[in-house]
């Protein structure tokens, strides 16, 4: 019969109980995998950075290509008022992409299919996006919630609807990355278990499957970090921009 | 648990896969608050870790790479283009020393010409003076000897008559009765002889 699918999204401590007071922040496989992503991360750009040859070195290209793009992508949605911001959502970014891409690798955990872990960082941008909202604009960034234009009888309902989708904010952000990666690696998981189950003799359909799903995830892996880091341009620009 | 359900009622709809659920009743490891706390504590960690390294070290190095390579460019861009336009006008000027060279060869070539021209033409013009000389003095001489010629003759034939008439009578003739018939014969007949 084939393994349980949910399994590989099971996280267990790895060492001993850590506790501080009440809280138990154990080292975990989850944390083993933020700690391998970030050091990754840091490595290769490290490595990318350290000489500026006029020809760029494979790393250093890649670091830089990176680089570029996410200035990029933070000038074309946020403009040039996000400048500041730049490191925070490049880091954000480099690190959902690589902890979703180590996910790729067998055998691996994957840290974003974890919704409490995409939940903090969405809500982390989420408090920190309104915080420069209020700080750039003081109250009148509660004129994000009045659209201009609208007839004074629908006001109250559309500021409604504005408050609610505001809110929820955080929740589609960490829901969409968190349910991408777990339905995808849940999906591999069984066409994986099929391929055991149906054998020899009708497994190569499932594998066939298999190997283009991971293709499909890999590309998937990549196109949610770019949409987190994208969303996060977006909710920026509505705080730095404010023109409703 | 509702989430729980919806979640497994999805991937059963998704994949006819009943019995692979049923196996286990596991659920959702995401929904076990056990390692929460955990997992924001070392989120946290890490990604200010990273944050950090990242915002303060190794950015603002790619930055500056990228910038100084920019500049480096359009430095080398700068130069490239100023020696062309350096090298264009070095070939403005050759060009323009070569055809005033040429004007030069040419006009050189043309003085020559004419001074030598010139000085053939005078020569001839010398030479031809000479001969126009040389050709009037020759026909003044002949004039001259034109002109002399009936005296002489007429002088020779009065002579020769008077001889002639000696030795045939035998006396001397008076030599100016012969010279007036002479002339009167001659001025009668020298048309004939000389055409003048």
């Amino acid at each position: 019969m084939a393994a349980n699918p949910m399994t590989q999204f099971e996280v267990y401590r790895i060492g001993p109980e850590i506790k501080i007071g009440a809280f138990d922040i154990s080292f975990t496989n989850a944390s083993l995998f933020m700690v391998i992503s970030s050091l990754a991360i840091l490595i290769i750009f490290n490595i990318g950075s350290k000489k500026n040859s006029m020809l760029p070195s494979k790393i250093q290209l890649l670091a830089e290509l990176s680089y570029t793009f996410v200035s990029k992508m933070i000038s074309d949605t946020a403009g040039s008022k996000a400048k500041p911001y730049f490191s925070f959502i490049f880091s954000l970014f480099m690190f959902v992409l690589f902890c979703n891409m180590f996910g790729m690798i067998p055998y691996t955990f994957t840290v974003t299919s974890h919704i409490i872990v995409t939940f903090v960082l969405a809500s982390f941008i989420f408090i920190g996006v309104t915080v420069i909202g209020f700080i750039k604009h003081g109250f009148g960034y509660l004129k994000l919630f009045v659209p201009s234009g609208v007839p004074i009888v629908l006001l109250p309902l559309i500021v409604v609807i504005e408050i609610i989708s505001y809110l929820s904010r955080p929740i589609s952000l960490s829901v969409r990355l968190f349910a991408n990666m777990m339905a995808g690696h849940t999906m591999m998981k069984v066409f994986g278990g099929f391929v055991i189950s149906l054998g020899i003799v009708g497994g190569w359909l499932p594998l066939s499957f298999s190997v283009a799903l991971t293709g499909l995830e890999i590309l998937v892996a990549f196109l949610q970090a770019y949409v987190f880091a994208i969303l996060t341009c977006i909710y920026l620009n509505d705080a730095l921009n404010l023109h409703h | 648990m509702i989430k729980k359900y919806f979640f497994q009622l999805i991937f059963l709809n998704l994949f006819f896969i009943k019995e692979v659920f049923a196996a286990e009743s596991g659920g959702m490891p995401q929904l076990n608050p056990e390692f929460w706390i955990s997992q924001i504590f070392w989120l946290t960690l890490t990604f200010g870790i990273l944050y950090i390294i990242l915002s303060k070290v190794i950015l603002p190095k790619i930055s500056s790479n990228l910038e100084l390579r920019k500049s480096q460019i359009l430095e080398n861009i700068e130069a490239a283009e100023k020696q062309r336009s350096d090298s264009e006008t070095k070939l403005k000027e050759y060009e323009s020393i070569i055809s005033k060279s040429k004007l030069e060869a040419k006009n050189i070539f043309k003085e020559t010409r004419e001074k030598v021209l010139k000085d053939i033409s005078t020569k001839r013009e010398n030479l031809e003076n000479e001969i126009d000389k040389e050709i009037k003095k020759a026909e003044q001489e002949i004039n001259l000897l034109k002109k002399s010629a009936p005296e002489k003759i007429n002088k020779i034939a009065i002579e020769t008559s008077s001889e002639i008439l000696k030795s045939l009578i035998g006396a001397d003739v008076n030599s100016s009765s012969i010279s007036a018939i002479v002339n009167d014969f001659s001025k009668r007949n020298g048309n004939k002889y000389y055409d003048n």
